[in-house]
């Protein structure tokens, strides 16, 4: 394949390196790509072809000077809109922020511009962060690139897909219960979530605060590594930003998996998952011990308890992130007789479903008399989850399983089952009531070709050996296969 | 009538004086043009996060140490949970289960009674903007437009919860006196009611006298000065035992001070069981205070102002002048200068609280813009005693220093107002004196000594006051008996 929109960012930084390409030649690749995919994709809210034109030339010019700003120069990268963005229209997927441009860039928005990188647009994403499947946008779904009757996993589903179709090289995501990891797996990319606190919060628009993380998205684990060294380091504007050293993430890429202590997390590698997934994630375990890993069951009892818990805590968090959306300063509003009135309208008229239930189910969870019973009872199953995963790491220096128990759903077939879509989550939650990092990497396809991810989670700050084990498994797998809509008879 | 008491606690809100807001960067300054002082953070826009501001931290350590508070190593800060427009994000950052401070005491003095008020807890929060609704009328429900001002959005606030521990309006009064001088010594805000950067509300109830358990609770809002809130509370009490005594019920409510009508009225009814849903605040990290940080701030601890009027009363001032002294804008510092460089403590607070005050009330001048230092304070003084200027040239000498004209010395000779003390010159005045009125002389001579105070009218009159009294009525008793 000739076209740059397929090149991974490693290869592309070589080539603008070495004169073979241009941001602004790399920029139309991807905007040519998008102009064939979108009409089907929509994984984009915005495009902001100026800025993006404006970020390339200057990264052309600075390249020409000799400056060399690191991985991300002069890479087209997406962004999920719940990420603010100076001047242009952030929406997290809701009506209630239709038309807002905010005064602010958000840290990792800062980030990327001082790296070089050319932010092509605002991907869409379920209202909030809201969701496994990118259907709860207020402004339509997003689809999946190997199949767009499917779902490309949610809430972050707007940058995997723009990734996987090549619309984007690579793209930044939020990850509250497994909203990068999931679409990573549903669209067959590498998608990681970082230790809470490596990555500034700052300006993305909160949905849970205590397990908001920003990460990245990408071909390869070499370019996520290359997105989580922009974007990764202390935030004085992020009171939960970690203070010390950013974990050496690409020392784990040359490491091979010899002597690699992997845990293999039992209470999510069996039943539940699809047989097609399970088979390729034990094939994929299998090579690892090949390989000269050491391979061991896990047991951490308290992963069955981690969905529940989830779903009292991020609601009660969203319950009040969600409240300052109510008219008075920004956003539609709709007009009432009092104060009160408006701000009902306002808000009854700009969340959908999905949020308003779980605005109820948060308030409901933190009110005088439940309180105890479940935000109370909520936080004690984190701490077993804390505790399980520390005693694991006794014995293992990551531990595996399925990211996702099944390939890309069609759309609609969950769309009024939110217990069905909430179990989507269930192999990706704990590691965010933990704080630790994961990762998703595909390694195979299942009976109808779509594709299936591996999770590799590691202690908080062990991104080296999450980057080690996942850099194996992706060695090991050699997936490369590509969506259909990647191609341009595929686009047609 | 004392069949009933009074049970009463006292909330207290102080603005405290940093030089940046509670969670941001922004200029703690309230009286900006609307909405100058604001950012994403104190606007609550989407994505902003607060980080707390450390000043702020400290300064409440500071007072719960002042008020005997045991200060917690780990506190935090938890949402508190409500709809307002002027509340942007909708939640108060506040603190709920685990505040800073906890479980102190203050001694107030209320005439020769100590009363120890318990000190429930002293914590942190966010205030709110700044609401004003327009139309004719000026409340709320009528009101055509509200307009909303964010710089107050933010500013750090500390709230100083009392244990039900005061019986009498006076009481409460006296503690909220005695705490916004603790706030003034410790220099943790500026402290002043009118401008709300101090907020008193009130809990009160009535019970039998001598009873156990408590009666039903009011809330009482809106008290702008220290006596405005002694006289709503004796409002208040009256009004709770008028109904106590005829077996009314008292409704559990808040009620506002109308200061014009002198009385409380209920608030709007708003307020059911208001349900906060506070829960520990997912943006911010535990706080931690470390013995070494609280160590190293309870050492730089200014004198308090109760050790203050001890140490002043020790050094002979009377009760009610150590309080004025201790507590005057200034007064302390000029009055210490002053018994430092020898001036009688007492007279250097007589003139003080006397003199000075009252100069600087009908200039309307603040002491620390005047020239008048401690040390010139005792050089006045100094020359009263030593015969150089009389008691009444003094406060002339006292207002030219004020003014600006220089020191005691210079003023008094500018002004001529030294004391003529040279025995030669005041013998030639008496003697003019004598001669002026050879009928009350010739009196006098005959040993009518009521006369000698006439004479020395006379020469005080015709020196124009600068004469010693004194050796001027010596000289006219030699004149007479000799």
């Amino acid at each position: 394949m000739g076209d740059p929109a397929d090149l991974t960012i490693a290869e592309a930084g070589r080539q603008l390196r070495d004169g073979g390409l241009t941001a602004a030649g790399l920029l139309d690749a991807v905007r040519r790509r998008a102009s064939m995919t979108e009409a089907q994709l929509h994984a984009f809210l915005t495009i902001d072809a100026e800025g993006a034109a404006a970020a390339a030339e200057r990264a052309d010019a600075a390249l020409a000077r000799g400056e060399d700003l690191g991985p991300l120069h002069g890479i087209p990268v997406a962004l999920k809109d719940n990420m603010v963005t100076r001047g242009v229209e952030t929406t997290a997927g809701s009506r209630i922020l239709a038309g807002w441009v905010p005064p602010y860039d958000a840290t990792v928005v800062e980030r990327l511009a001082r790296g070089g990188a050319v932010i092509v647009g605002k991907t869409n994403m379920d209202e909030f962060a809201m969701g496994s499947s990118t259907e709860n946008s207020a402004y339509g779904p997003t689809r999946n690139p190997w199949d767009p009757g499917r779902v490309p996993g949610g809430s972050s589903g707007g940058s995997a897909s723009s990734v996987a179709v090549g619309s984007a090289l690579g793209a930044l995501g939020s990850d509250t219960g497994g909203s990068i990891r999931q679409p990573a797996a549903l669209t067959g990319i590498v998608g990681m979530k970082p230790t809470y606190g490596l990555v500034s919060r700052y300006g993305l628009i909160a949905f849970a605060s205590s397990l908001d993380q920003i990460g990245p998205f990408a071909r390869t684990v070499e370019d996520a590594v290359g997105i989580f060294e922009v974007i990764a380091g202390h935030d004085p504007s992020d009171a939960t930003s970690y203070r010390g050293p950013v974990p050496d993430a690409r020392a784990g890429l040359a490491e091979g998996p010899e002597g690699l202590r992997v845990g293999v997390l039992r209470e999510l590698s069996g039943e539940g998952n699809d047989p097609d997934v399970l088979e390729a994630f034990e094939r994929t375990v299998d090579a690892l011990a090949g390989a000269g890993a050491t391979v061991t069951p896990m047991s951490l009892p308290s992963c069955a308890d981690a969905l529940n818990a989830y779903y009292l805590i991020a609601p009660a968090e969203c319950s009040a992130n969600l409240a300052r959306f109510d008219g008075v300063r920004y956003g539609p509003r709709i007009g009432g007789d009092t104060v009160e009135q408006m701000m009902g309208a306002t808000r009854r008229d700009g969340f959908g479903p999905e949020v308003t239930r779980r605005i109820l189910v948060g308030t409901y969870a933190l009110s005088a008399g439940y309180y105890d019973a479940f935000y109370g009872q909520a936080q004690k199953v984190r701490t077993l989850v804390v505790e399980d995963f520390r005693r694991a790491y006794a014995d293992v220096d990551v531990l595996v399983c399925p990211t996702s128990p099944t390939t890309a759903f069609r759309v609609g077939e969950r769309a009024d089952d939110p217990l069905q879509m909430y179990l989507s989550d269930v192999a990706t939650v704990p590691v965010n009531l933990s704080g630790d990092p994961g990762i998703s990497v595909p390694v195979g396809v299942d009976r109808d070709g779509l594709p299936i991810g591996f999770q590799v989670i590691a202690p908080a700050l062990g991104e080296a050996a999450l980057v080690r084990a996942a850099a194996a498994v992706e060695r090991l797998a050699a997936f490369d296969a590509r969506p259909a809509l990647a191609t341009s008879e595929g686009a047609a | 009538m004392s069949a009933w008491e009074a049970v009463i606690g006292v909330e207290t809100h102080v603005e405290l004086g940093t030089a940046s807001k509670m969670f941001c960067g922004c200029p703690a300054d309230t009286t900006a043009e609307p909405n100058t002082n604001v950012c994403p953070v104190c606007l609550g826009l989407p994505g902003a996060l607060p980080v707390p501001n450390e000043r702020a931290i400290e300064m409440t350590v500071a007072v719960g140490l002042a008020l005997g508070c045991r200060i917690a190593a780990d506190s935090e800060f938890s949402r508190k949970n409500y709809f307002y427009a002027d509340l942007p994000k909708n939640y108060q950052i506040s603190q709920f289960d685990l505040p800073l401070c906890l479980e102190g005491s203050l001694d107030v003095e209320v005439g020769e009674q100590t009363v120890a008020v318990g000190i429930t807890r002293v914590h942190l929060e966010e205030d709110t903007g700044k609401s004003t609704h327009l139309g004719e009328t000026g409340r709320i429900h009528e009101a055509d437009a509200a307009l909303i001002d964010f710089n107050r959005c933010g500013v750090p606030l500390m709230e100083v919860v009392t244990e039900p521990d005061m019986r009498t309006p006076e009481q409460a009064r006296a503690y909220a006196d005695e705490l916004r001088a603790i706030v003034l010594a410790l220099g943790v805000s500026d402290a002043r009611l009118e401008e709300g950067s101090l907020r008193f509300d009130a809990n009160v109830s009535v019970r039998p006298a001598g009873a156990e358990g408590l009666g039903v609770k009011v809330e009482v809002k809106n008290m702008n000065s220290l006596r405005s809130l002694q006289r709503a509370l004796a409002h208040e009490i009256e009004r709770q035992t008028a109904l106590a005594e005829a077996g009314e019920p008292i409704a559990q409510e808040t009620r506002h001070w109308d200061e014009a009508a002198g009385v409380t009225k209920p608030g709007r009814s708003k307020e059911q069981s208001s349900d906060y849903r506070y829960f520990p605040e997912p943006d911010l990290v535990p706080l931690h205070v470390g013995d070494e940080q609280r160590d190293r701030i309870a050492a730089s601890l200014p004198e308090l102002p109760a050790a203050r009027r001890a140490r002043y009363r020790g050094m002979g001032l009377d009760a009610g002048t150590a309080r004025l002294v201790a507590e005057g804008d200034g007064l302390d510092e000029v009055f210490e200068e002053a018994a430092a460089a020898g001036a009688d403590p007492q007279a250097a607070a007589t003139w003080l609280t006397g003199e000075v005050v009252a100069h600087l009330r009908r200039t309307d001048a603040r002491l620390g813009a005047t020239p008048l230092d401690g040390a010139a304070l005792a050089a006045l003084l100094a020359m009263i005693d030593g015969g150089e200027v009389s008691a009444t040239a003094a406060k002339a000498v006292l207002a030219g220093v004020l003014d600006g004209e220089g020191s005691p010395r210079e003023v008094a000779e500018a002004r001529d107002l030294m004391q003529i003390g040279d025995a030669g010159a005041l013998e030639a005045a008496v003697d003019e004196a004598l001669a002026a009125h050879p009928d009350e002389a010739g009196r006098l001579r005959d040993g009518d000594m009521k006369l000698i105070g006439f004479f020395v009218g006379r020469v005080m009159q015709a020196t124009g006051g600068k004469a010693d009294p004194r050796m001027v009525s010596d000289l006219i008793r030699g004149k007479a008996t000799g």
